[in-house]
């Protein structure tokens, strides 16, 4: 089953005075359970894609697809609803809120989509259990690791099921055995929960363990082979 | 959770939220005591006034208030009395008076006064005189020749207990009365200037003196309850001949005090507009940094899918609380800064002759009107969050891209 589809997209920036063609022509289709990574060097476009397949930012020309949602069709609030439910994130910087436990950060999620708050509670530990966080349930960001941080953003973007996980560059701010652990862990839930995992790298290692590998350069689709 | 996110944000940058809060202490705190001092002061202006002969109303001859000379005296007061028993509350006090200006003199000085002459029983249940002795004796009911004076006036005379003074003023026939008293007792009142300005005698002295016969100044009334008694006034008027009499409230008859009043509201916008403005800078470049130093956050919210007003509730929420934090405090501080000063007072006689000058009392006791409260405490909300809603929509504008883009 085809979870997003891109078809013509185009994205420009105006970066100051000049306009930069951030994606050109790009066209593509990634089905339910894959774990992919578009890979490229700085500048290629990566992060935009991904902002663009995520609904936090638009195509000036195009169109995206994702789980069945033409995104030109639809208003800034849809998009916001359609991320709540549809769409996990994981950033390379965590961007897990500092005030809020492990738990927590998972539950605002479920909290957000109106999810009751014993049900929060249970499902956030049972996914914090999955990613090798028992225990530490009510620890604040500030109190793990880089890696354990990072779990608590993949627990987050995973907990309420979305039909897929963008991680935007993932392992940049982790050493190279914490950023294998997490992909191992990421890979599991891949595998255990089909849910799709799209990654935008330029790690080798996180290429290394994506099934299928789509690079960019200069905002156009270079190569997209599977493994 | 949402109110718990609230609470811990606004404790992330803890000195920065101590400032704030400082700030909005000292607001409210402000607010509520400089309040209740100005409404103290008003309160004791009245209650002073009420008491200082005025009451709560008075009767006159028509024509007296604008001219109080003894050709507008009440000729038939037994009209009146019967009135009163008929159609006051249960209760209510009052004194006939004759009043006069006169002209008091010992073989030193001489000064004009105002010449009082009182039923001495039902005089100390409505006026000051009665709990103001401070030396001598009160007026006994048949006294003939006693008079009270003020400290003051004893003073100025350079006179004492068992001296005579001679009093003077114009009787019913236009001729120069005169008559000696004996000072029997001196009175300490609120103000100097009261001391200085009446004498009292027995009533039935001062109709003798003057040649009155039965004929009265004022009757004036004291309800039991509060001074406003709109219900007993218009009966009153309804009851008496509208030729023969007139009716005036202690509003009528205080005009200073009641100018007082109506600028004392003005004062105290003026005063909680100057705080609220002083505060409100604090408040809304407080909201502003801790949303800037948050982008990245708000922006991680609205990739959750956060909708804006969400994250606009979210902001308001925080500042409401630090402002209740604050007006918690605050509230707390004014009502123990008024419970202190509620028995000794502020004492201003350093500066009595300028006080009395105001017409204010030598100590002034704060005095609470829950409108008050309820003003400075809504203002202080309402303004604050009102606000707080500029850095809250600039938060809730974050593009979640540019804002997970900010460093």
């Amino acid at each position: 089953m085809t979870i997003v589809e891109c078809i013509d997209v185009q994205k420009t920036y105006q970066q100051g005075r000049i306009e930069v063609q951030a994606l050109k022509d790009i066209n593509l289709s990634i089905e339910k359970g894959e774990f992919l990574a578009v890979a490229g060097p700085s500048g290629s476009g990566k992060t935009t894609l991904l902002n663009l397949v995520g609904g936090l930012d638009v195509s000036d020309a195009g169109s995206i697809i994702v789980d069945g949602n033409a995104f030109d069709q639809m208003s800034q609030s849809q998009l916001a609803k359609l991320r709540l439910h549809k769409v996990g994130f994981v950033f390379q910087a965590y961007n897990l809120i500092p005030v809020l436990s492990a738990a927590e950060n998972v539950e605002f999620v479920m909290l957000l989509q109106g999810v009751p708050a014993n049900e929060r509670r249970e499902r956030s530990q049972a996914i914090l259990d999955d990613v090798g966080l028992e225990g530490k349930y009510d620890r604040r960001p500030s109190e793990l690791s880089g890696g354990q941080q990072q779990r608590v953003a993949v627990a987050r973007a995973i907990v309420s099921n979305p039909s897929i996980v963008l991680a935007d560059e993932p392992t940049a701010n982790l050493d190279s055995k914490t950023g294998t652990g997490l992909l191992d862990m990421m890979k599991k839930m891949n595998s255990e929960k089909n849910v799709t995992f799209i990654f935008s790298t330029h790690d080798k290692m996180v290429m290394d363990y994506a099934r299928r590998l789509i690079l960019l350069h200069d905002g156009r689709l270079e190569e997209d082979r599977v493994k | 959770m949402y109110l718990q996110l609230a609470w811990r944000n606004i404790w992330r940058n803890k000195r920065r939220t101590a400032i704030i809060l400082t700030a909005v202490v000292i607001g409210v705190w402000s607010m509520i005591l400089l309040g209740s001092l100005m409404r103290g002061i008003a309160v004791g202006m009245i209650k002073n006034g009420i008491s200082t002969l005025t009451g709560h109303l008075q009767i006159h001859h028509k024509g007296y208030h604008n001219d109080p000379a003894i050709e507008n005296s009440i000729s038939d007061p037994g009209v009146v009395e019967n009135a009163l028993r008929r159609v006051l509350p249960e209760g209510t006090l009052w004194s006939s008076r004759v009043r006069v200006n006169a002209v008091a003199s010992n073989a030193r000085h001489s000064s004009g006064v105002t010449l009082v002459g009182i039923d001495p029983a039902s005089e100390a249940k409505v006026s000051f005189i009665g709990s103001a002795m401070s030396s001598g004796r009160y007026l006994d009911p048949h006294e003939k020749n006693g008079i009270i004076v003020g400290e003051a006036l004893l003073e100025k005379f350079e006179t004492k207990l068992g001296r005579k003074l001679v009093l003077m003023s114009q009787d019913t026939n236009r001729e120069i009365a005169s008559r000696a008293f004996r000072i029997v007792g001196t009175f300490k009142a609120e103000m100097e200037a009261t001391e200085r300005q009446y004498v009292f005698v027995n009533r039935t002295a001062s109709q003798k003196m003057l040649k009155l016969k039965d004929g009265l100044s004022e009757i004036a009334i004291l309800f039991p309850g509060k001074p406003d008694n709109p219900d007993a006034y218009n009966a009153l008027r309804s009851a008496l001949p509208s030729r023969q009499f007139e009716v005036h409230t202690w509003r009528e008859l205080l005009p200073f005090q009641m100018a007082y009043l109506k600028i004392l509201d003005g004062f105290m916008w003026i005063w909680y507009l100057v705080v609220f403005v002083a505060m409100g800078f604090g408040i809304i470049n407080t909201t502003l940094m801790a949303v800037f130093e948050r982008m990245r956050e708000f922006g991680l919210l609205k990739a959750l899918g956060m909708k804006p007003w969400w994250i606009l509730r979210e902001v308001l929420t925080e500042s409401f609380l630090l402002l209740i934090t604050g007006m918690a405090i605050g509230n707390f501080l004014g009502f123990v800064c008024i419970y202190a000063l509620s028995g000794s007072g502020i004492d201003l006689s350093a500066l009595a002759a300028g006080a009395e000058y105001a017409g204010m009392t030598r100590v002034i006791y704060p005095a609470i009107a829950l409108r008050d409260i309820l003003m400075s405490n809504m203002i202080v909300l309402f303004l604050g969050i009102l606000v707080s809603a500029y850095p809250a929509v600039k938060a809730a504008r974050f593009t979640p891209v540019e804002a997970l883009a900010h460093t």
